[in-house]
């Protein structure tokens, strides 16, 4: 692979690509290790509060939500089942298969959003009363932030897809939210399992 | 040709992350499940166990067997020979370039010589190879020149960082008939050291002839 000018000057040299390293998987590697580091340092917080304090956990006369955080769960759940719906559908042709699953996918996300914010009101603790609450809207909040960034997404792969755009071909414009929206489902299960049930 | 197997990456497409939030869940059900029927212990024991395994796998798997070998698809016409040259700071080397003058000798034949282009491993991942690849194109210049004055018709390009890569790439628009490839001696070789040799034997279907070039045997050489 090498760079040539053009004679007449209307394009800029072919850039040198590596066969190896594929500029789209390193800069998901990259995005994956910043995201595993973000949410690593977040959880270091959680069980150093947990397990090196030795505080009870959750601290005497706080209470989490477990059930209904349980149903959020299976709602963020099947809404990575919808979304993996959705390009499936694409890829075989089939639109209409593709914008209910991104509209369902993203009505799944809003009502996990919602419901967590409505827990948050609910709770009965707030951030600034002891660590316990400080790493627990912390981890809850950073995995919100990023069901937010997954919404907005959707949102507009959604508005594409009503507007006639991709094709069994072309469906990146749905494949990396998907990725995200999975990735953003695999944190929760750790958050969940590891904040609400053990 | 079959392609070699890509590196792990559980976010690689949108099936592929589907599938590992499956695996995920059924992780973390296993430790919970375990974890509420035998107490904590029995859900640490499930966490150790399932950890050790996803470990185990992600280890073994590019040792799950030997590589399928590939076959070029041959290009030459009817009667010529297609011999692919791979070297990189040996390519100036007298040794090699009598090996390549053998090779070539006893019948119409296309030299193709592949230089790879040696990058650190930090600006290899930044995907910064301008340097590297300049050098290699210095290298098989005049590595190249020298063949012309010795009269054999020999072509080149700068190939990938990994040797073995940078083969692949070569076979796969130059369809070799033999490939030669040219190291610094045992215990000065990288290539040596990572097994080149032995992994393109491994790898492809072609006759394969390993040419040692010693520079500073040869240096020492032509200074006396």
């Amino acid at each position: 692979m090498e760079a040539h000018a053009h004679a007449d000057g209307d394009h800029p040299p072919v850039a040198n690509v590596s066969s190896r390293v594929d500029a789209r998987l390193l800069g998901m590697f990259l995005f994956i290790a910043s995201e595993v580091m973000l949410f690593g340092s977040f959880f270091t917080a959680y069980f150093f509060v947990r397990v090196v304090n030795g505080y009870s956990w959750p601290p005497h006369g706080d209470h989490l939500p477990v059930f209904v955080a349980g149903v959020n769960s299976a709602i963020l759940l099947t809404s990575s089942a919808t979304m993996h719906w959705a390009l499936q559908s694409i890829k075989r042709g089939h639109r209409a298969g593709l914008q209910a699953g991104l509209v369902l996918t993203f009505l799944m996300g809003a009502t996990f959003l919602g419901t967590q914010i409505a827990e948050y009101a609910r709770i009965g603790f707030a951030p600034r009363d002891n660590a316990f609450a400080t790493i627990f809207f912390c981890l809850t909040g950073l995995h919100g932030a990023h069901v937010f960034v997954g919404l907005t997404l959707l949102l507009f792969a959604t508005i594409r897809a009503f507007r006639g755009h991709f094709s069994p071909e072309h469906h990146h414009g749905v494949e990396i939210p998907g990725i995200y929206w999975h990735f953003v489902d695999v944190m929760w299960i750790v958050v969940y399992t590891t904040v609400y049930i053990l | 040709m079959p392609t070699a197997r890509r590196p792990f990456n559980p976010f690689r497409s949108e099936a592929d992350a589907y599938r590992f939030l499956i695996l995920t869940v059924g992780y973390f059900a296993a430790i919970v499940l375990a974890s509420v029927l035998g107490g904590r212990w029995a859900g640490l024991a499930v966490f150790c166990v399932l950890t050790v395994a996803a470990v185990s796998w992600f280890l073994v798997r590019d040792r799950a067997g030997p590589p399928v070998q590939q076959t070029p698809t041959r290009r030459a016409a009817e009667g010529e020979r297609r011999i692919l040259v791979i070297a990189n700071e040996t390519v100036a080397g007298e040794r090699l370039r009598q090996a390549i003058q053998g090779a070539a000798t006893g019948g119409p034949s296309e030299v193709l010589v592949v230089s790879p282009a040696l990058n650190s491993p930090l600006r290899h991942w930044a995907s910064d190879d301008d340097s590297a690849r300049a050098r290699a194109q210095n290298r098989l210049d005049s590595s190249l020149a020298r063949l012309r004055e010795l009269g054999i018709d020999a072509s080149g390009q700068v190939g990938d960082s990994d040797p073995l890569q940078a083969i692949e790439d070569a076979l796969r628009t130059f369809g070799a008939d033999e490939i030669v490839i040219s190291t610094h001696p045992e215990g000065r070789s990288n290539w040596l050291e990572r097994g080149v040799v032995s992994g393109a034997r491994e790898r492809f279907a072609v006759p394969i002839t390993h040419v040692v070039v010693d520079l500073e045997a040869e240096e020492a050489a032509a200074r006396s």
